[in-house]
């Protein structure tokens, strides 16, 4: 009696594990290193996520997961609790992305912005967000009274370093005399030392203002003083309605169900995806209509020649702050030396810090 | 780089507008360290002040209640804290620590809803004599009313501490609860009074920061400001004047290392952000030297629990 309870005890809960294992529904999991409110670059990544779900897959988020020992932490407990495709969406989850990935091989991993794919489960994916760059220094040359650009950056790493480039270089196409002033914030998203910068550099004769951090607190300054400036991420227009000429917009969310389906389908497969203007990834808001007609079809124009690939935003000549030539004449940057770029390009001031 | 005067001018100008949050924190924890007790929650009480400030702004649009409601909500988180310490004798310092923790959760759950809503317009006092005055004009005018307040505070904190019967009530009991209550000093009564009051002023240097100084809400906006007053606190020896001083120094700092930047001087950034928490531990390597200067000030029975005997 005693064993037949034992056995029909075995085969019932085997029929159970059994059949939640057939019933374990494709997820999908994010992780983010801000809230989703920043309405910035996190507030995107959940745009992304929010149209997977729409496509009828299921998904979770943790949200201001600290770039570190936490982050392992997050994403090991995604992956062992039934995730399937997980998205973790800043650099510094680099390493902790690849550790966990080991342990699951399994489980399929899409880092952001990275470039260590060391096992086959890791995909890695980024933006061209420096076409977006080219497109607001073309307007920043022409806008510009006092040929004084100003830049809020923050950390010294190639990401951030081509987009001071790549729209300097456009700047100096429109307008030779420009300079472009960069002061270093050391954070991705401190309003208060960001809207400080952004003061600073007004005060220092900077009639446009932009930004390579993720709050909006510079775009408000820009509006309180005045000046024109650009909105990062996502479109921060009605933070600023008179002073937002534009702002750069990532949009994952093409990506991201593109990638979910094909997880889900069986069809997914590692690579290393940098899409841009042409793929829609890099999208720009509206230009705003004070800049004049003629300056916005003329930039609308840039826009499509930079999608088509007949103008690229790094062609030569490009000489750096010495005069030394980085790019020949005639001749276009290779994504290697974008992605590596770390110096800047003649007519940025200062130096990079170290 | 202009270095013309009214280049200057606007500089300090904006000095002066980034140490305000310092000024209100400090003045008001350098009371509640005055009378004997310490508390670290001044970076909770902050965030709590900062986001009910602007959530009243957003729902009643009237910017004197979201002041005001800033001030009352860090005295009710400090009140939690009175409760703790003073009437169920817990240890500061853990209790502080604590409150910190719990205000920026807090804060952080009850701003989901306005996080992305631009703020509103702070009314600026004589912006007119701003623009026509050169120098003096960018410093002394075109500042919000709390700008105003934050740099009277210092004063009236020194002149209540000094010359009134209740300042000198406060000092007692920071230096000797015991000796104060044999006065028949009710000794729980003022350190709650002292509490609640570094509460409010907590409150509204957070109500600073989300209505005028970047005027939205943004989890975690304090920025670690919050710490920066209680090192200045220590920093200035329990002085309100030299709070004053030591406010200007570190927002100065900041500032100056970003119009360096600006103009393109080399500079090693993270040095400069650092250089408040340095300046602080050279302060007190420097005071514990000279231990008359300290005993001038500071309240000996600071973060010491007190037992009225019965």
């Amino acid at each position: 009696m005693y064993k037949l309870f034992l056995r029909s005890l075995i085969s019932v809960l085997f029929f159970l594990g059994f059949s939640l294992n057939v019933n374990a529904e494709f997820k999908v999991g994010f992780v983010y290193v801000g809230p989703t409110g920043d309405h910035g670059w996190t507030y995107q990544h959940d745009e992304g996520r929010k149209a997977v779900e729409a496509a009828g897959i299921k998904t979770t988020y943790v949200e201001s997961v600290p770039e570190g020992a936490d982050a392992e932490r997050v994403i090991r407990q995604l992956a062992q609790s039934g995730h399937d495709l997980i998205f973790t969406t800043s650099f510094g989850y680099m390493d902790p992305t690849n550790k966990v990935a080991k342990d699951f091989p399994n489980v399929k991993f899409e880092h952001a912005t990275g470039y260590k794919r060391e096992h086959s489960n890791v995909a890695t994916y980024s933006a061209r967000f420096y076409e977006g760059r080219t497109l607001l220094g073309h307007m920043a040359g022409k806008m510009t009274k006092t040929n004084t650009i100003g830049y809020i950056a923050s950390f010294p790493i190639p990401e951030v370093i081509r987009g001071i480039n790549a729209m300097t270089l456009a700047a100096q196409k429109v307008n030779p005399d420009i300079k472009t002033k960069i002061v270093w914030v050391f954070t991705w998203y401190d309003p208060g030392k960001e809207s400080e910068a952004a003061q600073a550099l007004i005060d220092q004769g900077a009639d446009i203002i932009m930004q390579h951090t993720d709050s909006t607190a510079p775009v408000q300054v820009a509006e309180k003083a005045g000046v024109w400036s650009f909105g990062q991420a996502s479109d921060m227009q009605r933070f600023a309605p008179k002073s937002i000429l534009t702002s750069i917009i990532d949009d994952w969310a093409p990506y991201y169900v593109e990638r979910s389906i094909a997880a889900r389908d069986g069809t997914w497969k590692q690579q290393d995806t940098w899409h841009g203007l042409k793929e829609g990834m890099v999208a720009m808001a509206p230009y705003n209509s004070a800049m004049g007609d003629d300056l916005v079809k003329e930039v609308e124009q840039l826009q499509k020649d930079l999608a088509s690939g007949k103008v690229h935003s790094f062609t030569g000549p490009i000489y750096d702050q010495k005069g030394n030539i980085l790019v020949a004449e005639g001749a276009v940057a290779d994504d290697g030396m974008l992605a590596g770029m770390n110096v800047y390009v003649k007519g940025v001031e200062g130096d990079i810090p170290q | 780089m202009s270095f013309d005067l009214n280049f200057i001018g606007i500089l300090i100008g904006a000095i002066m507008a980034s140490s305000v949050p310092l000024i209100l924190a400090a003045s008001g924890e350098l009371i509640t360290e005055r009378s004997g007790v310490l508390n670290l929650g001044v970076e909770g009480m902050m965030i709590i002040g900062a986001i009910s400030g602007f959530a009243l702004m957003v729902v009643t649009d009237n910017l004197f209640f979201a002041v005001i409601g800033s001030m009352f909500s860090g005295l009710i988180i400090s009140l939690i804290f009175g409760l703790l310490t003073q009437s169920l004798l817990t240890n500061h310092v853990a209790t502080g620590l604590a409150l910190t923790i719990f205000g920026i959760g807090m804060s952080a759950m009850i701003g989901k809803n306005f996080v992305g809503i631009p703020g509103k317009e702070f009314p600026l006092l004589f912006l007119s004599l701003k623009e026509s005055i050169p120098f003096v004009g960018p410093i002394f005018f075109g500042h919000s009313i709390i700008l105003y307040f934050a740099f009277g505070l210092p004063f009236l904190t020194n002149y209540f501490l000094k010359k009134t019967k209740t300042g000198l009530i406060i000092r007692a009991v920071g230096d000797s609860p015991t000796s104060a209550s044999n006065q028949g000093i009710n000794v729980t009564l003022v350190r709650y009074s002292c509490i609640l009051y570094g509460g409010a002023m907590c409150g509204l240097a957070g109500a600073y920061l989300s209505l005028i100084y970047t005027p939205q809400w943004i989890e975690n906006m304090t920025g670690g400001r919050g710490w920066i007053a209680l090192a200045l606190v220590v920093f200035a020896t329990w002085s309100p004047i030299k709070v004053l001083i030591g406010a200007l120094i570190f927002g100065g700092i900041t500032i100056l290392q970003l119009h360096m930047q600006a103009v393109g001087l080399r500079i090693p950034v993270q040095l400069l952000s650092a250089l408040p928490y340095i300046m602080t531990i050279i302060v007190l390597v420097v005071i514990s030297r000279d231990s008359r200067k300290i005993k001038l000030n500071t309240p000996t029975s600071l973060g010491q629990i007190f037992y009225k005997e019965k």
